[in-house]
């Protein structure tokens, strides 16, 4: 079993508790329109369009595959900059086994793994036969997701995972339909539920100030969450919109200011939420 | 007549030097007195090889008058008092400080200060009533010491039990941003609760200390009653360390002819030499000075003769085993080569067989052997790294760097460490720093320390330095700490403000 893999981070402190090895899959069903990462969107197409634009030689197309030289690269990101599928020509099929083994390099120096993306539940049964492998090796298990998976419905992933990390965009179903391209029923649904099981460790918002309905979004989903706190923990990481990497035209969003940040921790905080973190 | 107008002329630089305070004056004049004397039974060939820097005797004095390190028996002190210091044991925790600060006072070292002030979270625990009124009092303590033991070579222990006075002493050194006491936690992840590690971390991080030492090695090498003293140096309590001598590695492969020469003759004779010059030494402590018959810390059963050891160092590994390759016609570099790393183990595997064949008859404690030691650096070291370490400029990935590293620590029970510093954005996740530490000590590492690159206090090789100190000192200002003139020194000859930042 193969999956397309952006990249892999030998240590992350950003992506859950503790140091970490994340594996960021390619792909995403959604289009958000402040996507920091958007190379991590689609697959690729080989239309071979990044292949002139490497200054270094280390791209080329043959027999229709793009082929990519990792040790002549020099990371200046041109390739992605020119992609008109919101691809990489970087991304790599990448085995079960071949993950093991850079994820084996990295111990003992890592708690656990964490599987991101673009949308790593897209490859939910290549993650679960990594997931069983790693929990036995004495590992945790999280995933990054933005909730399009029914985890409700995943017996076998869930058995394996420890936890998800869910992107909670927006609460109103119509702002989440602009801002991703999709509705947001499953995403609430799954957060209901992965705090009903205890596996629901971390909800994410990025804050827009005048482009998305910020506070609506943190309240309601505190007000929904709320109950679930007697039971289960939950971290509410409020994220500032930064323009890095974000495409044309909405790299001009607004950052938002201290004041905006530290009025949506106090409305987390006033609904029982104790591990509010702005970042 | 030649030599005593020497004599004089080194007195009165001593008495004219502008930056010495009074206290460094009179230490450094009671070191040229006591220079004036020869080490009796010293062979001749040391003489050339401390000339040609091959053996190094970190300017100890020729006539050493009380052991290099002490770490006396404060357990014992507090359950006995003191006949000769005239103290009851305690019963408050303003006594208990009390007779600490006088006893400090009377522990002698080859820096006249206390390089071991005891496992002060658990010395301070039992006495704590009231966590407000202790604070108060332990940050005073703490003060104390670092303005009256001016010298970065003192060393606290704390862990691995998770304790009030433990906590405490954490919040009160990262207020008070002060370079001594140095400070270890007695690091063991089964023992110590992961909320009291991550403290550790965070203060790590915002003071420079505490470093973590693992304790799972220490003690199955040492027993229960050991501590770490001076940089990072394990060795038992009740006893410690009648001498240090190093090697100059990086200095002995320049003197052989290849590498079979170097494992053949060079380093073996220099070996020899080496220990018959730490012989030499001992034996005028321990027979022709007073100490182990007069001293009231033997008097008193603080410390036992029996429990004190000669630390053999060593410095300049990775400049030796590239010298060694260069003369092979190899490019390999120590840290970046699986056979050079080999070659050191090679190297590391020689000195420890023949180190442990030279019999001691003081050194009872080590099965009549010197205990091996990764000598930290002095400041006027040029080319040659401490102990075992790869050279500042030439760091490479840390995981890799960690497990490298770990190949090393277990040759040296009496100490051994490596330093890394990180960045801004992995200080916001101490857990994940932790996470790297206990991982370190499963590939062998035995001493981790880190700071934070924006820190004031930094470790500049085993000892704790405030940059701003260093600064004044620069511009010829007296500043109270004698150690920051060595930090200064090592700064501009070691290049540590270059030692690279992890980021993770």
């Amino acid at each position: 079993m193969r999956a397309p893999v952006n990249k892999i981070i030998d240590h992350s402190v950003v992506d859950g508790d503790g140091n970490r090895t994340a594996i960021f899959f390619q792909g995403c069903p959604f289009s958000c329109l402040y996507c920091h990462n958007p190379e991590t969107i689609s697959l690729c197409q080989k239309c071979g369009a990044c292949v002139s634009h490497c200054p270094v030689g280390a791209l080329r197309l043959e027999h229709g595959e793009i082929l990519w030289r990792e040790d002549l690269c020099v990371g200046c990101d041109s390739c992605l900059k020119v992609c008109p599928h919101n691809s990489s020509p970087k991304v790599r099929e990448m085995t079960v086994e071949e993950v093991l083994d850079r994820v084996e390099q990295n111990r003992p120096f890592i708690r656990g793994i964490t599987c991101s993306g673009g949308e790593c539940t897209l490859y939910a049964d290549f993650m679960t036969q990594l997931f069983k492998i790693t929990r036995e090796r004495g590992l945790t298990n999280l995933v990054d997701s933005n909730g399009t998976l029914d985890f409700s419905q995943a017996d076998d992933l869930m058995a394996v995972c420890d936890g998800v990390m869910l992107d909670l965009k927006c609460f109103d179903r119509q702002a989440h339909i602009r801002l991703t391209g999709k509705d947001n029923d499953l995403v609430l649904a799954n957060a209901r539920w992965l705090a009903s099981q205890g596996k629901l460790p971390e909800i994410r918002t990025v804050v827009i100030p005048g482009e998305l309905p910020n506070q609506e979004t943190v309240r309601e989903v505190c007000k929904m969450l709320s109950p679930y706190l007697k039971t289960t923990s939950i971290r509410y990481k409020l994220i500032r919109f930064r323009p890095w990497g974000v495409r044309e035209p909405y790299k001009s969003f607004p950052v938002p200011d201290d004041s905006l940040m530290e009025e949506l921790r106090q409305i987390a905080l006033s609904y029982g939420f104790t591990d509010v973190l702005v970042v | 007549m030649e030599i005593l107008e020497q004599k004089q002329q080194e007195v009165r630089n001593i008495i004219q030097n502008p930056t010495l305070t009074h206290e460094q004056t009179m230490m450094s004049l009671a070191k040229a007195a006591e220079n004036i004397l020869v080490t009796p039974g010293v062979p001749e060939e040391y003489y050339q090889m401390w000339r040609d820097g091959l053996i190094c005797d970190l300017n100890e004095g020729h006539a050493p008058y009380s052991p290099r390190y002490i770490l006396p028996d404060y357990e014992k002190f507090f359950r006995q008092g003191s006949e000769f210091l005239r103290l009851d044991p305690p019963k408050t925790l303003h006594e208990a400080i009390t007779n600490l600060l006088i006893l400090y006072h009377h522990v002698p070292s080859v820096t006249h200060f206390p390089v071991y002030i005891g496992r002060i979270d658990k010395l301070l625990d039992p006495f704590i009533t009231d966590e407000a009124e202790a604070k108060t009092l332990i940050k005073g303590f703490l003060l104390q010491i670092d303005r009256t033991v001016t010298d970065s070579f003192c060393h606290g222990n704390i862990g691995p039990e998770a304790t009030r006075a433990g906590r405490i002493i954490l919040e009160c050194e990262r207020e008070l941003q002060n370079s001594t006491p140095n400070l270890t936690l007695l690091y063991d992840p089964a023992i110590t609760p992961d909320d009291f590690a991550v403290a550790c971390v965070e203060a790590a991080l915002d003071c420079a200390k505490p470093s973590f030492a693992n304790h799972q090695m220490f003690l199955s090498e040492l027993g229960e009653d050991y501590g770490i003293a001076s940089c990072y140096n394990g060795l038992p309590v009740a006893g410690g360390a009648y001498t240090l001598t190093r090697l100059i590695l990086s200095k002995i492969a320049l003197a052989a002819e290849n590498k079979k020469d170097f494992m053949e003759r060079v380093l073996p004779h220099t070996i020899d030499v080496m220990c018959q010059f730490m012989d030499a030494k001992i034996r005028f402590l321990v027979e022709e000075t007073p100490f182990f018959t007069c001293n009231f810390l033997v008097k008193e059963g603080l410390i036992y003769r029996e429990r004190f050891n000669g630390l053999f160092g060593m410095v300049g590994m990775c400049e030796c085993v590239n010298t060694l390759m260069e003369k092979e016609g190899r490019t390999d570099r120590f840290g970046h080569s699986k056979d050079a790393d080999a070659l050191g183990v090679e190297i590391m595997n020689l000195i420890q067989a023949r180190v442990n064949s030279h019999k001691n008859p003081y050194c009872e404690f080590w099965n009549g052997s010197f205990m091996l030691h990764a000598q930290v650096g002095i400041e006027t070291d040029k080319g040659t790294s401490p102990g075992t370490r790869i050279a500042i400029g030439e760091e490479i990935p840390l995981y890799d760097h960690l497990r490298q590293a770990g190949l090393f620590h277990k040759y040296f029970p009496s100490g051994t460490g490596d330093i890394f510093p990180f960045d801004i954005t992995s200080s916001r996740n101490p857990a994940a720093i932790l996470d790297i530490i206990k991982g370190s000590f499963q590939v062998g590492i035995r001493y981790f320390s880190t700071y934070s690159s924006d820190s004031d206090v930094i470790r500049i090789t085993g000892y704790l330095v405030k940059k701003s100190d260093i600064a004044k000192l620069e511009q010829n200002q007296q500043v109270v700490n004698d150690t920051v003139v060595l930090g200064m020194g090592a700064v501009h000859n070691s290049h540590i403000l270059d030692r690279k930042v992890r980021s993770l």
